[in-house]
C-alpha cells in the first residue's frame, strides 16, 4: 500500500515552490484533455497549461509526474472539520441541537484544519471543501469554504461566510413537545422568522441581534439558504418558500429529484445532489444512483458532495461519489465536472478553482490512473503551489 | 388457471431448468484456476456440467445458447456478513442468547433481499447485530428469488437450515447492565457461558445410555454445544488489536470455530491471525473512524492480512455498505495492495469457506451450484455493472428487466418491501397450458 507523505505544513515555510506538473493525460475540465501535458506553477498560481511541446519547463522548477492530472477536487457540501473521525463527543460540532434556528453559528468558529478526516481527503485529491454545519435542525448554521490545507481556519479560509443550512421534512423534527414537530409547523416558523428578519431590517434604531443580521443578509441574497431537503413535496414546499421571499436558494440533498424535474429546473435553483451511495431509508429510500445523469440531462446545474454521515464512513470521498455518478450514466467527464468547475461555480469561487487555467490557485491532483477507477491512487495533492500530499515512492 | 401457475412456480424455483444452457463468448472468472479469455461455461438442473475454454469444451447437445462475447463470468459472490431481510436478534434482557435465532426474525420480503441480488451477491450469511456480546444464531441464505424463509434456506447434513453463531467484542457490546462494563468483564462472562456449556455437553453426554441421566433441554445451553461442537462457526465483531487477540484466545480455551468479522486492526496482528489460522472477513469502508476502535481502519487490511498468510474474505455489513456495490470491497482491497487474485477469491471462495460451503460454491466447478453472475466488464472496475445474477440454475436477477432494474440503481419504490403477490422469476417460469 502506498502510504502518504504528509508535508506539514508547520515546518516548512511559506515558499512557494516553482512546480512543473507533467500528466500523461491533463484534464483542464474547462478545455479539452491534453495528451503529455504540462501545468507551469509560479507563486501558487497557473502560470501555464500546455502539451509538453508548446510549453518547456524552465530551469529550477521541481518536476512532479502522473499518468493523470485533474484541478484539485471541491467537496460542494461535508461538514468535515466540524465533525471529526473519532466520533466522540469533542470532535462533534456540526449540529446544536438546543434551538430550532440558530443562523448565528458560524462554521470558522468550530473548524479544526487539523482534523485527521481533513487530511484523510486531501490525501483523496480534494482540496477544497464547503463545510460547516450539519442537516438536523431547521436552520443549522452557517458554512464555509476552505482548502484543506493551514493550521488554523484564516489560511484554510476561502469563503468564511458561505451559506446558512436549513432541513426541511423529518429531519428537523426537535423532540416530542418541542417545535418543529410538523412539517407546516417548521414552515410556518420559517416564514415568521424571515418576517420578523424583513421588519429588523427596515428599523432604523435597532439592538444588534446576530440572529437578524444574518437572516437579513440570507433575504438580500448575500448569504444562500442551503435547503437540505428530499421527498418531492417538500423539495417543492422548499421552492415555495424561497420564491416568496425571493431568497438564493440551493437545493441540497434531494433524493427525489427524479419526480420533480420540471419543478425544479423551472425554479432556477442550483442542486447539489446527495452522494450517490447515500443510504436509502426513511426519507431517501427512493433516491437513485442515476439522480445526478437526471439533474445532469434535464439542464438543472448540479454538484456533488460527500454529504454527513454520522456513525460509519464518518466522511463519504467525493471523488469515489463521482465514480459511481460516472458509472451511472453520467460520464467521466461531467463527473469530473461536478466536482471541479461546476462545484466552484455553484459556490461562486470559479474565479479561482475548479479547473486548469492560467491565473487560477495551484490546486491540482495527480493519479496513476483514470481517477475514478476504485484500483487507481491518488499520488499527489498541490495546493496554492505546495505539494501537500506526495505517494513515497 | 391462477392456481395452477402458483402451484407450479412454487415448485420450480428450488430448480434449474433440466434442459442444459451454455454460455459462450464471455471471459470466465473461475477462481479455481486462470481467467479464461474465451470461455464456456455449461449448466443443468441447477448445477455447473463444465466450465473451460471455447473449442476445448463440449456443448451437450440439446442446449440452449447464450451468447455472452464481451461480458465477464465469474462465480456468485458470498457475503460473510449482512443485515439484509430486518432482521434482529437477542434484546437487551441479557448479553448472551444463544437461544435466539435470526430465523425467526427475517423479512424476505425486504427490498434489500433484491438489491443484495442486484449485487451478484449469491449467498449470505445473515446475522444479528453487534450490541451484545452474544447476539444470536446467524443464517445461511441462497438469495433464490423466493416467497417465505424457507425458500432461501440451505440445509446441513441433518437437515437444519445452516448458519452460525454471532459474538462481539469492543465497545459495541459494552454498557449498562446486563451488557458488561469492561473488555475483562465481558471475557468473563463469555468464558462463564462456555464453562456452563461444556457441564451441560457433559450431561448430555453421560444422559446417553442413560436417558434419566439428561439434563432438562436448554434452548440456550444447545445453541452453546454447538458451537462447542464445531457444527456452528462463531462469526466474532471485533476491531481492535487487542480485542482481536482476545477473541482468539477464547477460540483456543473453547476450542470453537471462529471466524473474525471486521477486524479493523487486522493489519497490526495479521501474524498472530494467520498463526491462528483464523479466516477474516473484513469490510472496505471509505474513510476510518465512526467510533475510537475504528479509527485506524484502512483499506491496507486486506493486503497485510495476505502477506501474513490468513484467509481473507469480505462482507457488506449490510446496511452498512450497499450490497449493490459489494465489488467494489474487492476493488478498494485492491487499491490497498491486495493482489487481484486474492480480492477475486476473497469475494468468492473465501466467503465459501468461512461458511462450510467449499464443495459447493465459490468456485466455476463442474459439479458445483450454477451460482453465478454476469458482469458488463471487468470486476474491478467502477464502471463495471452487474448485468445478471444466477442461483442454482435460475435467473434471480436481470438488469433488462424494469423491475429488477429499479433495484439495481434505484428510484421511486426501491426499497418498498415485496407486495403479498409472487414475485421474481416465479413468474418467468415455464407454464405448460392445460
Amino acid at each position: 500500500m502506498k502510504r502518504f507523505l504528509v508535508v506539514a505544513l508547520s515546518l516548512v515555510p511559506a515558499v512557494h515552490a516553482q512546480l512543473a506538473i507533467r500528466g500523461e493525460t491533463v484534464h483542464t475540465v474547462t478545455g479539452q484533455a491534453i495528451r503529455d501535458g504540462v501545468v507551469l506553477v509560479r507563486s501558487g498560481k497557473i502560470e501555464r497549461v500546455g502539451t509538453a511541446s508548446q510549453v518547456s519547463i524552465p530551469d529550477g522548477y521541481r518536476t512532479l509526474t502522473a499518468k493523470v492530472v485533474t484541478p484539485g477536487l471541491i467537496d460542494s457540501h461535508t461538514v468535515v472539520g466540524l465533525s471529526g473521525l473519532l466520533n466522540q463527543a469533542h470532535d462533534q460540532d456540526q449540529l446544536d441541537r438546543a434551538a430550532a434556528i440558530q443562523p448565528e453559528l458560524r462554521a470558522m468558529d468550530a473548524y479544526d484544519p487539523r482534523e485527521k478526516l481533513v487530511e484523510f481527503v486531501r490525501n483523496m485529491g480534494i482540496t477544497t471543501i464547503h463545510t460547516g454545519h450539519a442537516p438536523g435542525a431547521l436552520i443549522s448554521g452557517q458554512t464555509m469554504v476552505v482548502k484543506t490545507r493551514g493550521t488554523n481556519v484564516e489560511q484554510a479560509s476561502v469563503v468564511p461566510e458561505a451559506m446558512v443550512a436549513a432541513t426541511l421534512g423529518t429531519g428537523s423534527r426537535a423532540e416530542q413537545g418541542k417545535s418543529p414537530g410538523t412539517r407546516a409547523k417548521a414552515i410556518a416558523m420559517l416564514r415568521g422568522e424571515l418576517i420578523k428578519a424583513r421588519e429588523y431590517a427596515g428599523k432604523k434604531e435597532k439592538t444588534r441581534d446576530l440572529r437578524m443580521e444574518v437572516l437579513v443578509r440570507v433575504l438580500q441574497g448575500d448569504l444562500p439558504l442551503l435547503v437540505t431537503v428530499h421527498r418531492a413535496h417538500d423539495i417543492l414546499t422548499a421552492i415555495r418558500m424561497g420564491k416568496e421571499f425571493d431568497l438564493k436558494l440551493v437545493l441540497d440533498g434531494v433524493a427525489e429529484a427524479h419526480q420533480v424535474l420540471e419543478e425544479i429546473k423551472a425554479s432556477g435553483y442550483s442542486v447539489i445532489v446527495h452522494p450517490t451511495m447515500y443510504r436509502a431509508g426513511g426519507e431517501t429510500e427512493n433516491l437513485s444512483f442515476e439522480n445526478a445523469m437526471l439533474l445532469r440531462k434535464a439542464g438543472i446545474p448540479f454538484a456533488l458532495q460527500s454529504g454527513f454521515e454520522a456513525y460509519v464512513p464518518k466522511t463519504r470521498i467525493v471523488l469515489f461519489e463521482a465514480a459511481l455518478a460516472a458509472s451511472h450514466g453520467l460520464g467521466f467527464e461531467n463527473a469530473l465536472a461536478s466536482v471541479t468547475i461546476d462545484a466552484a461555480r455553484l459556490l461562486g469561487i470559479d474565479k479561482r478553482v475548479g479547473s486548469l487555467e492560467t491565473g487560477k490557485d495551484a490546486d491540482l491532483a495527480l493519479f496513476d490512473g483514470d481517477p475514478f477507477e476504485y484500483v487507481s491512487h491518488c499520488i499527489g495533492v498541490v495546493i496554492d503551489g505546495e505539494v501537500v500530499s506526495e505517494a513515497r515512492q | 388457471m391462477q392456481r395452477a401457475i402458483l402451484y407450479l412456480s412454487l415448485a420450480g424455483f428450488a430448480f434449474g431448468q433440466s434442459q442444459p444452457i451454455a454460455f459462450t463468448g464471455a471471459r470466465i472468472i473461475p477462481i479455481s484456476g486462470p481467467e479464461i479469455p474465451n470461455g464456456v461455461l455449461v449448466i443443468q438442473s441447477g448445477r455447473i456440467l463444465a466450465a473451460g475454454p471455447a473449442g476445448s469444451t463440449a456443448l451437450p447437445s440439446g442446449a440452449r445458447r447464450e451468447d455472452l462475447a464481451g461480458k465477464v463470468i465469474m462465480p456468485g459472490l458470498v457475503d460473510t456478513h449482512s443485515h439484509i431481510g430486518g432482521i434482529d436478534g437477542g434484546d437487551s434482557s441479557a448479553s448472551l442468547h444463544p437461544d435466539v435465532r435470526v430465523l425467526d426474525s427475517i423479512n424476505v420480503r425486504e427490498a434489500r433481499i433484491q438489491k443484495a441480488q442486484a449485487g451478484g451477491i449469491t449467498v449470505v450469511n445473515v446475522m444479528p447485530g453487534s450490541g451484545l456480546l452474544l447476539s444470536g444464531q446467524t443464517l445461511y441464505l441462497k438469495l433464490r428469488d423466493g416467497k417465505t424463509i424457507d425458500d432461501f434456506l440451505i440445509p446441513d447434513a441433518a437437515g437444519k437450515p445452516s448458519g452460525g453463531m454471532k459474538m462481539a467484542n469492543g465497545t459495541n457490546s459494552r454498557g449498562a447492565s446486563p451488557r458488561p462494563g469492561t473488555r475483562a468483564k465481558a471475557a468473563a462472562m463469555v468464558r462463564a457461558e462456555f464453562v456452563k456449556a461444556q457441564e451441560y455437553r457433559e450431561k448430555v453426554r453421560q444422559g446417553a445410555d442413560d436417558a434419566s441421566k439428561l439434563p432438562a433441554r436448554d434452548l440456550r445451553m444447545e445453541g452453546l454445544v454447538e458451537v462447542l461442537e464445531g457444527k456452528r462457526v462463531v462469526h466474532f465483531h471485533t476491531h481492535r488489536h487487542d480485542d482481536i487477540l482476545t477473541a482468539l484466545r477464547l477460540s483456543k480455551e473453547f476450542g470453537f470455530k471462529i471466524v473474525l468479522q471486521h477486524v479493523s486492526d487486522g493489519w497490526a496482528v495479521a501474524e498472530e491471525i494467520a498463526a491462528a489460522k483464523a479466516p477474516c472477513s473484513i469490510i472496505l469502508i471509505d474513510s476510518p473512524g465512526g467510533k475510537i476502535e475504528a479509527k485506524d481502519n484502512n483499506y491496507g487490511t486486506g493486503a497485510a492480512l495476505e502477506r501474513a498468510g490468513a484467509l481473507v474474505g469480505f462482507h457488506t455489513d449490510d446496511g452498512i455498505t450497499d450490497s449493490r456495490l459489494f465489488l467494489r470491497s474487492a476493488g478498494l482491497a485492491v487499491r490497498g495492495g491486495m493482489s487481484r487474485d486474492k480480492a477475486l477469491y476473497g469475494l468468492t471462495m473465501a466467503g465459501a469457506i468461512m461458511l462450510g460451503f467449499e464443495q459447493r460454491i465459490g468456485s466455476l466447478e463442474p459439479g458445483k451450484d450454477a451460482d453465478f453472475i454476469v458482469l458488463s466488464g471487468d470486476p474491478l472496475s467502477v464502471y463495471t455493472h452487474v448485468l445478471a445474477t444466477w442461483v442454482d440454475g435460475v435467473k434471480v436477477f436481470d438488469r433488462v428487466d424494469p423491475k429488477d432494474r429499479l433495484y439495481s440503481v434505484g428510484g421511486y419504490g426501491a426499497s418498498h418491501d415485496q407486495g403479498p403477490s409472487l414475485h421474481g422469476s416465479s413468474l418467468h417460469i415455464d407454464v405448460e397450458e392445460p
